[in-house]
């Protein structure tokens, strides 16, 4: 790819309102400089919304701090133009010192920037109020009671319930949702020519992405403001772009209209990802062709049937009795089969239960009520009649793969030693055999037998997944379940580990239980699905049949909600709403 | 905030209780008890033998035949419903005569101390976050690992040496010889704090150099919080926005770290105030504990920890009142 | 550009591996992790060798120390500390060689009627390395009469830090009193970690009423002034007891409170390990419950459990000291660094005899460098963090 890819500018464009030319930004590291922006070009124009897109690492978040000169240690801003255009001329930002008053008088007033994790983002010990008002105080004229009418009016505008009252609370007291919403209206406070958004719905869950897109897109046309929005999700760029552009290891790949990329990229890279969001839209030919040899397969006994499943979590009291946690009733009356060689699809989102679904099948969690009847075996388990020792003997043939592929990997093992952990808990060959054994799991998960020898430090996110698979496929289950196994990842990864697992499922008749918030996961990978709302199933068929023509409410919602990666068939503006009846908006726990 | 406030102080009571428990316990350890000291005492004094029927009946009196649970509440009710903490031999006086004088002083010695360490452990502690790996945090740091090192005493006696060979005087004590007897008046508490600040630097520069550290950390780890991002993208400056924000957040360990620093102040201002002869509680806690006048050296060791611990309670509705998070929760 | 498909190769900065800085990196274990961090933290590094030649000079202090402790000579009260000289001009103008100290020479003050120790230049002591002294037990064990240096003549004066009140060798004295102050920080740091693992561990493992009751006791005990706590303790201890019983108990004492901090730390680290994804993955692969805890979780806190010993052997050196420089602790014939300070209580004896306070100096060393240690240990106890 040609470096240096500069968009044509047109200086006297009576639209633009800020202009970034050549930018460069690098990190003095200890061994090496990272150029995390590497001579990037771009135009914001009023009532536009352009996106930057890029995996992680491509640079793009410090493309919007390289604008406001707020990059962080030991980030330097080696070059570059940033001049924002105003009624009263040209100003060049690029001029000014990262501490002096003239960029100061920009950030918040002309410019202003939301982040990604809106819990962090907001100062614990400050009320909302405050952190809004701050900007008033400091970029407007306005006396105290001026600025508090101020404060409500925004609050109101971003659909905050009871503003008059809610203005004095503090982050801590507002779901996540509301949180942005509150962002949003601190970075309008002064009604900003420019909106830096760096992945404002990242950290939230679908629904609540479509709401704060559409708040954006609202107060974009009301306001007229550039929207500068950073994401990695082809899907929302599909939905809320004017134009795009790419970015890949800090170098800008290529730009044009949102319709222009998606119709014809000509990058590798760009062709890439929106291959990548598009072949998620569909089921994977794999599981097509699995389908289509199942499908002569009747009369099967499921391997798993789950009935009545209840969790109950207690409330946690202190020794005073003081309540510390609610109760919460995390799986409500769950009930489904499944059959050898099937997938499961569970959606749901944050406070579904779905993690506490899988996690009670594995009687990681103590079931509070119901039956688990596993058939693996030739004889039926009652998993939820299991001891100590029975379930030690279940956990060969049901295994999981984890979320976060950090976490879950022992950094003080070798690959060996993890993927040969329940080889040799089992005492299932002799130590050379499982050394074989754990050299052919490499080998099909893609990595290399010599390997084994190494941490998991050596080792990226992606690889770090391939070796928690292979360690659930060492000791030959039968049942796999995989709790956000994909999530963790770059797009672009995510469909390759679905790939790997579908050969696996092919090869050994594995079944599977996947768990997952991201409903193109979940079409792709597999045959049936059930919907989670609030600890209930609230709908559950064939994954097509579901994701096509959901019947009830809240499936039509989540669906409509999720972003497509299709310019020309935007939908999230008209999608459906589900409002639960006893919905409280002011809640106290985090969203995401 | 006065639920939490009610709750914090419900939750002391079991911790008062242990308390005198442990103090009970460390007032009968020494082998004999109290009339034996005493008959000894009287003998001492009056020259006379007293009789073993005459032992036996005092030891009725005073209960010593009683079980010891027995004992304990005989002495701490009398504490609480009458103020009465026994008698000190060695002094011939109710202990209560002699107690609260002292723990006064103690405690305003502790209190300066403690002030002293949070006035200077606050700036130096930000300044050293904000300028990290400058000279000036290097100093820091190097002072503060040696004023952990050094014993407060060691340090006391290094002063003491000091001053008595370039001044050719000993700082010791509170007041000047002229104000010590004297009732309490505008030219004594002059002298008083002239005197003061010897002590209240010894004390405290343990501590000091401790909070240096928990600030400098606390802060390290605020500053890179995105909420500092957000305040920089207002257009805040840079002075405002850090002691607005993460200042501000990093306090709360900083103020919950009194709960600690009070008891180690106490604990120092016993064993500095042996050194430089101070009139607080601890040279007569050593004497007392020296000739196991147990009375009297109980009673200090638990006046002493009941006064820490309500000032544990206030350091933790200060933080409730600094947090919002602990208020609410 | 070339878009990779070799899933072997990391896609974007980001993806890449957390730690591939030095060679050799992918196949390092967590030692090997952990040394290398610390290798970095030069100051921790020296501290480290200091700790090292401390404990040295504690096992050989016999071998070190030219007198015996308690061997004591009016004539020297209060001598002060000998110059060791490397050559002297003999009285032909000649510069000769030898290692050799002054002898002293009393001078009767005029005005003040005292008795002051001057410096012979003319008498010469001379000093031998290995030479012959009183005889001793080797580690406990080998009769042996050599020491490291010495006069050359058995009973020479030979005061190189001075004498105390009673005319005995600071120098040896100090040597001495390392073996008691630094063994009462080991011993005692081994008892409160005793306590804080089975404690913290009960605490960290069991949860629910059990890790509130433990947690309201460490509250409590944090809560109350420890010196006056100790004072009480320690003066209960009967005067006629054994040394070594009073050394048992201080140490018992001073454990009692310091198990706090190792409680809380091994409390902190097992919780927050007990949920990691690790740990149920390892009860996934059918481990045992022994093995998940001594296999997966242990390695992961002891490298801060190390750390956290090393910063919590400094406050009982200086809870022995303190105690001891009350009159209240361990007391004479034994001799540990808070026994001798117990000397320099007196301030008048301080200003006339300034090297009564060497001890004092010895226990500053030894606690920066325990305190440069655990800081050192501390960063590098978790070597996969940034």
């Amino acid at each position: 790819m040609e470096r240096g890819h500069v968009i044509p500018m047109n200086p006297v464009d009576p639209d633009a309102v800020l202009t970034v030319r050549n930018m460069k930004t690098e990190f003095a590291l200890r061994t090496h400089t990272l150029k995390a922006v590497d001579d990037v070009s771009f135009t914001l124009k009023r009532g536009k919304t352009l996106c930057i897109v890029g995996e992680s690492g491509s640079g793009k978040s410090v493309t919007a701090r390289s604008i406001l000169r707020i990059v962080p240690e030991p980030g330097k801003i080696t070059g570059g133009d940033v001049i924002l255009h105003r009624e009263d001329g040209d100003v060049a930002l690029h001029e000014m010192g990262d501490r002096s008053p003239e960029i100061r008088a920009i950030r918040g007033a002309d410019i202003a920037m939301i982040f990604q994790e809106p819990m962090s983002s907001l100062s614990p010990v400050h009320t909302i109020g405050f952190q809004i008002e701050e900007s008033l105080i400091l970029h407007t004229n306005l006396d105290q009671k001026a600025r508090r009418a101020r404060v409500v009016e925004l609050l109101r505008r971003v659909e905050i319930p009871d503003p008059e009252r809610t203005a004095d609370r503090y982050p801590f007291e507002y779901s996540g949702g509301m949180r942005q919403r509150a962002m949003i209206a601190m970075a309008l406070a002064c009604n900003p020519k420019v909106l830096i958004a760096d992945e404002p719905t990242t950290a939230l869950d679908v629904t609540t992405q479509a709401e704060i897109l559409d708040l954006i897109q609202e107060l974009q046309d009301e306001y007229g403001m550039a929207v500068m929005f950073i994401t990695h999700d082809m899907g929302v760029v599909a939905e809320i772009a004017d134009e795009v552009a790419v970015m890949y290891r800090g170098q800008h790949v290529e730009s044009g209209t949102v319709e222009d990329i998606f119709a014809n990229p000509r990058e590798d890279y760009t062709k890439m990802l929106i291959g990548s969001a598009v072949r998620l839209e569909e089921p994977s030919p794999i599981k097509i062709a699995m389908q289509a040899k199942q499908a002569a397969q009747t009369g099967q006994e499921p391997i798993l049937e789950v009935r009545g499943l209840v969790k109950q979590f207690a409330a946690k009291r202190t020794m005073l009795g003081k309540l510390v946690a609610e109760g919460v009733r995390a799986v409500n009356d769950v009930s489904f089969d499944l059959m050898p060689s099937e997938t499961l699809g569970v959606v749901g989102e944050s406070g579904s239960g779905k993690t506490t679904l899988g996690r009670c099948i594995m009687r990681m969690h103590e079931p509070t009520s119901g039956q688990i009847l596993y058939r693996g075996r030739g004889t039926d388990t009652e998993i939820t009649g299991l001891d100590k020792k029975g379930l030690r003997d279940l956990y060969a043939d049901i295994r999981m793969i984890f979320q976060d592929p950090y976490a879950s990997l022992n950094p003080r093992m070798t690959v060996e030693q993890l993927i040969g952990e329940p080889l040799r808990n089992r005492k299932l060959g002799t130590p050379a055999e499982n050394r074989d054994r754990v050299a052919d799991l490499l080998v099909r998960v893609g990595l290399k037998p010599e390997h084994m020898e190494r941490y998991p430090h050596a080792f990226s996110g992606g690889q770090r997944q391939r070796i928690g698979i292979a360690r659930a496929l060492a000791p030959n289950p039968k049942l796999i379940i995989a709790d956000e196994a994909t999530s963790a990842l770059d797009v672009s990864l995510r469909s390759q580990i679905l790939d790997l697992l579908l050969e696996f499922q092919e090869s050994f008749n594995l079944s599977f239980i996947f768990i997952s918030h991201d409903i193109s996961t979940v079409r792709y990978f597999c045959d049936r699905v059930a919907v989670m709302y609030r600890g209930e199933v609230v709908e559950i068929g064939n994954a097509r049949e579901v994701c096509d023509n959901p019947t009830h409410a809240y499936t039509k919602a989540l669906l409509s909600a999720v972003p497509r990666p299709d310019p020309t068939r935007r939908r999230i503006a008209d999608r459906h709403r589900y409002v639960a009846k006893d919905a409280d908006l002011l809640s106290n726990g985090a969203s995401a | 905030m006065l639920r939490y406030i009610a709750r914090r102080i419900l939750l002391m009571i079991p911790t008062l209780i242990l308390i005198s428990f442990v103090t009970f316990i460390v007032v009968q350890l020494p082998p004999g008890d109290y009339l034996n000291a005493y008959v000894a005492q009287l003998t001492a004094e009056g020259g006379e033998t007293v009789d073993r029927q005459q032992i036996e009946m005092l030891r009725e009196r005073y209960g010593l035949n009683d079980p010891f649970i027995i004992q304990y509440w005989k002495w701490i009710s009398n504490i609480i419903f009458e103020g009465d903490f026994g008698r000190s031999f060695e002094w011939n006086a109710p202990v209560s005569d002699l107690l609260w004088g002292r723990i006064g002083l103690t405690f305003v010695v502790s209190l300066a101390s403690l002030l002293f360490v949070y006035c200077v452990a606050f700036p130096i502690g930000v300044y050293s976050a904000i300028r990290k790996y400058s000279l000036g945090d290097y100093v820091f740091t190097f002072f503060g690992f040696l004023g952990l090192a050094v014993p407060n005493f060691l340090l006391a006696l290094v002063l003491m040496v000091i001053s008595l060979q370039v001044f050719g005087v000993t700082p010791g004590g509170l007041f000047s010889p002229e104000y010590a007897g004297a009732p309490w008046s505008f030219a004594k508490l002059m002298d008083f704090l002239a005197h003061l600040w010897i002590p209240m630097i010894i004390i405290g520069t343990a501590s000091t150099a401790a909070l240096i550290r928990v600030m400098r950390a606390n802060l390290l780890d605020e500053l890179n919080k995105p909420y500092v991002e957000t305040a920089r993208a207002k257009g805040q400056s840079e002075a405002v926005l850090i002691m607005r924000y993460p200042v501000r957040i990093a306090l709360n360990p900083f103020v919950s770290r009194l709960g600690w620093e009070l008891p180690a102040l106490v604990s120092g201002a016993a064993i500095t105030s042996i050194v430089l002869n101070l009139p607080t509680a601890g040279p007569i806690l050593l004497t007392a504990l020296q000739s196991q006048d147990m009375f009297l050296a109980g009673s200090f060791i638990l006046i002493l920890s009941v006064l820490t611990v309500i000032g544990t309670l206030v350091s933790d509705i200060l933080l409730a009142w600094l947090d919002p998070r602990i208020r609410y929760s | 550009m070339a878009m990779t498909t070799d899933t072997a190769t990391p896609l974007g900065p980001d993806d890449a591996p957390a730690i591939v800085a030095a060679q050799g990196a992918e196949v390092a274990s967590q030692w090997k992790l952990m040394w290398w961090k610390f290798r970095r933290h030069k100051l921790a590094m020296a501290s480290g060798v200091v700790v090292l030649v401390l404990y040295m000079i504690a096992i050989f202090a016999e071998v070190l120390a030219p007198a015996d402790p308690n061997d004591f000579n009016p004539r020297f009260t209060y001598a002060p500390p000998q110059e060791l000289r490397w050559s002297y001009v003999d009285d032909a103008g000649e510069r000769q060689w030898g290692l050799h100290v002054n002898a002293y020479r009393t001078e009767l003050d005029r005005e003040t009627f005292r008795r002051t120790f001057v410096l012979d230049e003319e008498e010469r002591i001379p000093v031998g390395f290995f030479v012959e002294g009183e005889p001793y037990l080797l580690l406990g064990l080998i009769p042996a009469t050599v020491k490291l240096f010495g006069p050359e003549e058995v009973g020479a004066p030979f005061y190189i830090w001075g004498a105390d009140r009673l005319g005995r060798d600071m120098f040896s004295r100090v040597i001495h009193g390392a073996r008691v102050s630094l063994s009462i920080g080991l011993v005692g740091v081994f008892l409160s970690l005793f306590l804080g693992i089975v404690l913290g561990g009960i605490s960290g493992y069991y949860g629910g009423w059990i890790d509130t009751a433990i947690q309201r006791l460490i509250e409590f005990i944090r809560s109350i002034p420890t010196i006056p706590l100790w004072m009480g303790l320690a003066a209960a201890i009967p005067l006629g007891f054994h040394p070594l019983m009073v050394y048992l108990i201080i140490t018992a004492i001073v454990s009692l409170v310091g198990w706090t901090d190792l409680g809380r730390e091994v409390r902190g680290r097992f919780l927050s390990i007990k949920d990691d994804d690790y740990v149920a993955a390892a009860r996934l692969d059918g481990a045992s419950e022994g093995r998940i805890i001594l296999r997966h979780m242990a390695p992961s806190f002891l490298s801060h459990i190390i750390a956290t010993v090393t910063l919590a052997i400094p406050s009982m050196i200086l809870a022995e000291t303190a105690l001891s420089f009350l009159g209240i602790g361990l007391r004479p014939p034994v001799v540990s660094w808070g026994v001798l300070l117990q000397e320099a209580q007196n301030i008048r004896a301080v200003v006339t005899a300034p090297w009564l306070m060497v001890p004092g100096g010895a226990v500053v060393v030894a606690v920066l460098a325990f305190n440069f240690l655990g800081d050192g240990l501390r960063d590098a106890a978790d070597p996969y963090s940034h």
